[in-house]
């Protein structure tokens, strides 16, 4: 569910963006970002916008597309069911059955922004209706590990792109106003626009925005405030409910934390961001690997 | 009788036995619930009950009260067709229901305990020997395991009829794994939020509380010592399994933990579940795998479903499970018509549910006159379930009875015949109305130390007009079923 709550924040305001004169190469970078590229072009070969919503939206042979990302949330929530709540099941039940509706003209560029609001608003009430219902146990703590961990990612993909856009605006002749408007349009991409202007009133430069997003403490879709988040509650699964076995993922996420504690913003800034991400990307990889490792018995992975 | 002037005005019973209204002759006394009851149906209006229909439909999908179909390319969800008119029973046919079920059980548990024991029955010749030793569910591994309270079936849903004089009859026993209670409870709830005005005031005998029920009993039937807080949990064979909703509702209402295979294991004799805090011993196990796939190590080695060492663990009264292994042999529909007898023998009454009246085509007389009277009979094969393979004589074409004719001369012992029950009707919402369906009951009976019977059960509609057989599988739906408390 966050994964889809990302992604149609990524189309809608990629979609946004597009309508000015880099059309189709700000499609190709959200491609470029997730890793997608050779996967798409295999399967549709030239860029269009057209092919990258449908490819990101209702293609089910792509595993991370909208579409994929809410069947595998009902088939988990199916597989889950005597633990989750019946409210959570049913909601997301709903959703799912909706989303096998959708045809190709709801994701037509005029719809698209509406299709995306619903998906992100049917994201936000599946949140609300899992904190207003499932119980605090074991259960709950994974669950709310699995979905910061996913949102941190998230955060990171979405900064990387804006980065990358960032760095094309800058070898263009565009004009402070566009600088502008591509930052703002970041911000709102992560649902910060107005947590950013309370903490920052004047200034919307790339080093702000960039520590802003990576590290501020308060904002729920920073990649700190996530990973202290599922920092807590792994420890919570340790203290509270002794699964002693969750140690060494315990440790791989406090390396990640102190990086990030440590990064030096106008450095990333100036060169080494897709680079911080990718770092940061894998160490969640290898953290949710060692909690599934030491919690269920899954086999070790190299 | 009552003067029928709305939504009811053109339904016509026909020569059948009507559950809400009664005899085809119209003698029958109504109780005055029963005439609240349909006063306030009479008065619906079909347009309105189509659309309540429609929304207790949507309803039963966005809840995923589903099962899934899964074919090559992807995964169907269907729901169990629902009809909301309700099939009422009255206090007096369901107390005939409730201890005639009570009886089946008790002789079925004595039945399973003695041929897996001293086998009396069988030497007495009560019983031919070959039906039972050579019988397929017959597992000899279970000779002379001892298992708590001696109950082998726990959970046993028996399938009942009613003739057109009103009498029920018992069309078979299900003494493995019976499925459809989550139906039961899951279309009293839909009920209740759809018709809250037709329920109003009337005392309906109430059915959520199965979970409940059926956890105390597998409480009472733990291992020796640990029938104080036993840890009991329920085994499904996995979510690929299309009666997944079934388990998890189970889990849910018993408030276990719903687990698979590759969730316990079995060390020295004991039962464990892995948790994320190391293993757990388990105590109970109400399991809805088969008996052949329970223990590769015991039963069938290519099983991914089961657990390896649960049987030697199982036979030194370590866990409990339920339903036991092999009761499968006393829901044969060969052992079906011996039931009268078993009763009899066990427990020294006359079986207070009739059986329907049974040739075993094993048995030359049986065959002979299957073969003189095949147009008259319904006959069925023994080891089919879900309605596959029944023919019914008088529907049925001549190439169709010849065909049967001759798989009977291949196979004789492979199929039982009947007579024709002339089921009863339940009215039922259809397109152009109300017309009626045959129906029949299959009450869920519960036995840890004692049984009970859910007041109720699953009814199930033949929603093919005409059509006698009531399978999911072969176009069947589900009512509500309403046990009045008096």
């Amino acid at each position: 569910m966050e994964r889809a709550d990302s992604l149609a924040r990524l189309l809608e305001v990629t979609e946004t963006h597009s309508r000015d004169e880099h059309g189709d190469q700000d499609w190709k970078l959200i491609l470029e970002v997730n890793g997608d590229l050779d996967h798409f072009r295999q399967e549709y070969g030239k860029v269009t916008a057209v092919d990258v919503v449908k490819f990101y939206t209702i293609d089910l042979n792509n595993a991370t597309s909208l579409a994929s990302s809410v069947a595998y949330a009902r088939e988990n929530a199916r597989s889950l069911r005597h633990l989750i709540s019946t409210e959570m099941w049913s909601q997301i039940n709903v959703m799912h059955s909706r989303f096998r509706d959708v045809k190709n003209k709801d994701i037509q560029p005029r719809r698209l922004a509406g299709f995306c609001s619903t998906i992100k608003e049917s994201c936000q009430a599946h949140t609300g209706i899992t904190e207003a219902t499932l119980y605090r146990d074991q259960a709950y703590l994974f669950y709310w590990i699995g979905k910061m961990v996913e949102r941190a990612d998230q955060a990171s993909r979405l900064l990387d792109v804006g980065f990358r856009r960032a760095l094309k605006l800058a070898h263009s002749d565009d004009n402070a106003g566009e600088s502008l408007s591509h930052w703002t349009g970041l911000l709102r991409s992560v649902g910060g626009y107005q947590a950013y202007r309370r903490t920052h009133p004047i200034r919307l430069r790339a080093r702000e925005v960039t520590g802003f997003v990576l590290t501020n403490k308060s904002f729920p879709r920073s990649v700190m405030y996530c990973l202290q988040e599922a920092h807590d509650d792994v420890s919570k699964l340790i203290n509270e409910h002794g699964v002693e076995t969750a140690h060494p993922a315990l440790q791989e996420l406090e390396v990640a934390l102190s990086q990030l504690q440590n990064a030096d913003i106008q450095q990333l800034v100036n060169s080494d961001l897709h680079e911080f991400a990718d770092t940061l990307q894998q160490q969640l990889i290898t953290f949710t690997q060692r909690l599934a490792e030491g919690c269920f018995g899954l086999d070790k992975q190299d | 009788m009552i003067d029928l002037k709305g939504l009811l005005s053109t339904y016509e019973q026909g020569a059948y036995f009507c559950e809400l209204l009664g005899l085809p002759d119209g003698s029958s006394v109504t109780s005055k619930t029963a005439a609240t009851i349909i006063k306030r149906l009479d008065k619906l209006n079909l347009k309105a009950l189509k659309k309540r229909a429609l929304a207790a439909e949507h309803e039963l999908y966005n809840l995923g009260i589903t099962f899934t179909v899964y074919t090559d390319s992807q995964a169907i969800d269907r729901i169990l067709p629902f009809d909301v008119l309700p099939r009422i029973i009255s206090a007096a046919d369901f107390d005939i229901i409730d201890r005639g079920v009570q009886q089946r059980v008790a002789a079925i548990n004595a039945f399973l305990k003695d041929i897996y024991h001293d086998q009396k029955i069988l030497k007495d010749g009560v019983v031919p020997k070959e039906l039972v030793l050579g019988n397929e569910n017959y597992c000899k591994k279970m000779e002379g395991v001892e298992i708590p309270g001696d109950t082998y079936v726990h959970i046993c849903g028996i399938d009942i009829v009613r003739d057109t004089d009103g009498s029920f009859k018992v069309l078979e026993d299900n003494a493995r794994t019976p499925s459809g209670v989550s139906y039961v409870v899951e279309n009293r709830h839909l009920m209740l939020r759809t018709f809250p005005d037709l329920l109003k005031g009337v005392g309906v005998r109430r059915v959520s509380d199965y979970g409940l029920r059926l956890y105390q009993a597998l409480a009472e039937v733990a291992p020796a010592g640990r029938e104080e807080d036993p840890v009991v949990v329920l085994l499904s064979p996995g979510v690929f399994n299309s009666a997944y909703f079934e388990h998890v509702f189970l889990a849910r209402e018993m408030g276990v933990p719903l687990v698979e295979g590759s969730d316990l294991t079995a060390e020295d004799g004991v039962v464990y579940m892995k948790t994320t805090g190391g293993l757990q011993r388990v105590d109970v196990i109400y399991r809805r795998i088969g008996d052949d796939f329970l223990d590769p190590q015991a039963f069938r080695k290519d099983s991914m479903l089961g657990v390896s060492g649960l049987f030697d663990a199982y036979c030194r009264g370590n866990v409990t499970l339920a339903n036991a292994i092999g009761t499968g042999v006393a829901d044969d529909k060969a052992i079906y018509a011996y039931m009268p007898r078993i009763i009899k023998y066990y427990l020294d009454e006359e079986a207070i549910l009739q059986n329907v009246p049974t040739h075993i085509c094993g048995e030359p007389e049986g065959l002979k006159y299957t073969m003189d009277n095949i147009d008259k009979l319904v006959v069925k094969p023994v080891g089919e379930a879900g309605g596959y393979g029944v023919l019914v004589g008088p529907r049925a074409t001549k190439a169709e009875l010849d065909e049967r004719r001759q798989e009977l001369k291949d196979d004789p012992a492979n199929y039982i015949a009947q007579p024709v029950v002339g089921l009863s009707v339940c009215p039922t919402l259809m397109s152009d109305g109300i017309e009626p369906r045959h129906v029949d009951l299959r009450p869920f009976a519960v036995t840890g130390k004692s049984t009970w019977v859910l007041p109720g059960g699953l009814t199930r509609v033949a929603l093919n007009k005409g059509s006698l057989i009531v399978n999911s599988s072969q176009g069947g739906g589900s009512k509500d079923t309403w046990v009045l408390e008096k």
